[in-house]
């Protein structure tokens, strides 16, 4: 299957591992993996900031940039594909585009994240990854609650080779990220965020694993300024991890990744 | 001079109780610091969080039930003139009476002169939402009326003095030693030697109000449900304290905002399977009143139905934001929302808070720009869609902040920084190239994160690096390590 890979802007710029390891396990398992260089972002920070007119022609750029260049989309994130769901065509029809929200619709239900693009679509739980660490799995808000993972991603997880899965007290509460949510209400955002690194740091994981950098990168900031000892690693890198690769590492928050790349990818 | 065109118009300024003082966030700084008030919240919300996942998921059909729910609701609104018309023929027929008022302030004159025309100067009053919005108390005690409130939180929220935090738990804020405390110093006749068991708390309380209940000749409810066909109204309580309040007084008024009306009595059927189970995770409410009109010689003789608008023809009017409407008030939103959790009631300044709230109160009032504290309620929330889940009646609450939000914005007539810096990101976003650039930009950050965190950042950015570190920026960006490993293949 030829696949357009989604980097999402905060992967792109910020997160390129996940997005690198995700193009990794697709052609493991013997996809065509494209990247359109046009792409930039699905407009969801401007979305559900209430920039929704700001957000169309950004709508409209994804659009352009996707309808055609595969026949299925992914992304390693639960929220941005969320976005391309559930907003893109809602914001064409505010912004009076009816043939946009319908190309959106159209594209939309053709664009996966991650788990659903292996589980649904390429119907593999098992892609070969072996990961010797005791991890436990965070369900994002928009994976789980817009677009209904489900346990997809434990799915994939339980099938690691050398993995040991531990359970997440009360893991289906937010982490208090939400977007610039944890800029405007960083306080609220702040005491969200001391639950869930405590039920973390009560399981017993060395990793805690999600499908959404953004919400990692919360998580794994303040377990960072805690120096706690756990590591946020995006459920991509786990899964293109395997015996002949060094395990993909953490490069966010660590010291050694910030000169040359290093891990599974050349 | 202007000139009145019918249209819908927002809840006046001055009366009741639709907006606070401050801001969403500077009103939480100080809730999030009360351990009392955390520790208070966070056990009675996770508490009732258990106990309704476990009597939702012995209905089978709870799906359908909140599809019918919506459906029902969504037929409501979209003809609601003629439903309230037909209500008001069915509750005349019966022997009631009904006044209609625009807003806030013509409800409070309308209960007011009722009230004076009985000539009684003491109201006992059911546990309403409605009449804390239009700030009906406080229009009755400027005319010598005193209000009793007779739900047991209502109570210690009136004798304290404080506002209700919660839709269905007013006093959720408050536990046991506080409400002795608050019975020691305010309740009329208490007993000295009162403590916090529960059970003795209750007959203090119980006491106070079997005096009042057997004294009131006017007794005040809002509705929970009003039949168009038949004129029914419907109240669903937990502690008799309605049904004294319904039945022993001469004359009965309710207030009611327009939206609570349903098409049909079997309607009822849906909501008293979906409320009970949402709000107190009950199977079954233990009271549920029902009345139409007047019955000679059976409970009140004169029964006044009091229609409130108060911008609720304002929100009807957006198709974007009308959903709000469908509310029944159940707060399983409220319960289940981390973000209410943690910073309480009334950090959301209006008697409506929680996720529905957020979105309703500045619908209700209008956004009259950045400053107003109602335009700071829609970013109340992470949209983590925890509430639409378990409304009963499907309100896709975090559609509706967003839409809010869209509003909030729409309401800045200078553009502020934020806007400024959102459109400069957006241009740079359409553009592959200029977003190249900014990446390249944002690379610069490594000089920062040199050890592999950044630690601080100026504002805005401190908002974050306040209680998190950010990574410092990637070597090499996807697209960068892309053009390089397979640049000939795009």
């Amino acid at each position: 299957m030829r696949i357009a890979v989604i980097a999402t802007c905060l992967g792109d710029a910020m997160f390129p591992q996940a997005v690198k390891a995700t193009v990794e396990i697709l052609e493991r398992l013997g996809h065509e993996v494209v990247f359109p260089e046009a792409q930039t972002c699905c407009g969801q920070m401007h979305v559900n900031t209430g920039y929704l007119d700001m957000a169309l022609p950004l709508v409209r750029h994804h659009v352009e940039v996707f309808a055609d260049a595969a026949d299925v989309s992914v992304a390693p994130s639960g929220s941005c594909v969320g976005c391309v769901r559930h907003q893109h065509a809602m914001v064409a029809r505010r912004g009076g585009d009816e043939g946009l929200a319908r190309a959106a619709e159209e594209l939309a239900g053709r664009t996966y994240e991650l788990s659903e693009l292996l589980v649904d679509v390429l119907g593999v739980t098992d892609v070969g990854a072996y990961y010797p660490h005791r991890v436990t799995y965070h369900p994002t808000c928009h994976s789980l609650r817009m677009l209904r993972v489900g346990d997809k991603p434990l799915r994939l997880l339980r099938e690691v080779r050398g993995l040991q899965l531990t359970e997440l007290t009360d893991a289906e509460v937010c982490c208090g990220f939400g977007g610039t949510f944890a800029v405007k209400n960083a306080e609220v955002s702040t005491a969200m965020l001391a639950d869930k690194m405590a039920n973390v740091l009560t399981s017993g994981a060395e990793v805690c694993t999600a499908g959404d950098s953004s919400c990692l990168m919360h998580i794994g900031g303040g377990l960072s300024r805690l120096r706690s000892g756990v590591r946020t690693v995006h459920l991509a890198e786990i899964l293109a991890s395997t015996e002949q690769g060094t395990p993909a590492r953490d490069v966010v928050f660590d010291t050694a990744e910030v000169g040359e790349s290093k891990g599974v990818h050349p | 001079m202007t000139t009145d065109l019918g249209m819908p118009t927002t809840a006046p300024d001055g009366v009741g109780f639709l907006r606070g003082t401050e801001s969403f966030p500077v009103a939480a700084h100080r809730a999030l610091a009360d351990t009392q008030l955390r520790r208070n919240l966070g056990h009675a919300t996770r508490t009732i969080r258990g106990k309704r996942a476990r009597v939702v998921a012995e209905v089978p059909d709870w799906e359908e039930l909140r599809r019918a729910g919506e459906a029902i609701k969504a037929d409501t609104m979209a003809r609601l003139p003629e439903l309230l018309e037909q209500l008001e023929e069915a509750v005349t027929a019966r022997g009631g009476v009904v006044h209609w008022a625009r807003d806030a302030s013509e409800a409070n004159a309308v209960v007011a002169s009722l009230v004076r025309g009985t000539g009684a100067d003491e109201v006992v009053k059911v546990k309403s939402i409605a009449t804390q919005e239009i700030g009906l108390n406080e229009a009755l005690a400027e005319q010598g009326i005193a209000a009793t409130e007779t739900d047991l939180a209502e109570l210690i929220v009136q004798l304290s003095d404080d506002r209700p935090s919660h839709f269905l738990v007013p006093a959720i804020h408050r536990n046991r030693s506080e409400i002795r405390d608050i019975f020691l110093r305010a309740l009329p006749g208490v007993d000295p030697d009162l403590t916090d068991e529960p059970r003795r708390l209750a007959m203090a309380a119980r006491a106070h109000l079997r005096r009042k209940f057997l004294s009131a000749r006017v007794g005040i409810s809002g509705a929970n449900f009003a039949a168009a066909d038949t004129g029914t109204i419907s109240v669903v309580e937990s502690e008799g304290n309605g049904r004294m309040c319904l039945t022993l007084p001469d004359t009965l008024i309710t207030v009611m905002g327009v939206e609570k009306v349903v098409p049909r009595w079997s309607d009822m059927e849906v909501f008293l399977q979906l409320l009970p189970r949402s709000s107190t995770a009950e199977r079954m409410n233990p009271y549920t009143s029902t009345w139409s009109g007047v019955t000679p010689g059976d409970g009140p003789q004169a029964f006044h139905l009091v229609l409130l608008d108060n911008g609720r023809s304002n929100v009807l009017a957006s198709p974007e934001g009308r959903a709000a409407l469908h509310c029944i008030r159940c707060s399983a939103c409220l319960n289940v929302c981390p973000v209410y959790e943690r910073a309480g009631g009334h950090a959301y300044g209006s008697v409506y808070p929680g996720p529905i709230g957020a979105v309703l109160s500045p619908q209700l009032t209008g956004i009259s720009g950045p400053d107003d504290p109602n335009a700071s309620l829609p970013y109340a929330s992470s949209l983590c869609g925890a509430c639409f889940d378990a409304c009963p009646v499907r309100i896709d609450i975090p559609n509706l902040l967003v839409q809010q939000r869209a509003a909030s914005i729409a309401s800045h007539r200078t553009p502020t920084a934020q806007d400024v810096a959102m459109r400069t990101v957006a241009a740079a976003m359409v553009s592959p190239a200029r977003f190249r650039a900014a990446e390249r930009v944002l690379g610069l950050g490594r000089f920062a994160g040199r050890s592999g965190r950044i630690r601080f950042l100026p504002y805005p950015g401190s908002q974050w690096t306040s209680a998190r570190d950010l990574p410092a920026p990637p070597a090499e960006t996807f697209r960068q390590w892309w053009k390089r490993t397979r640049g000939s293949q795009s």
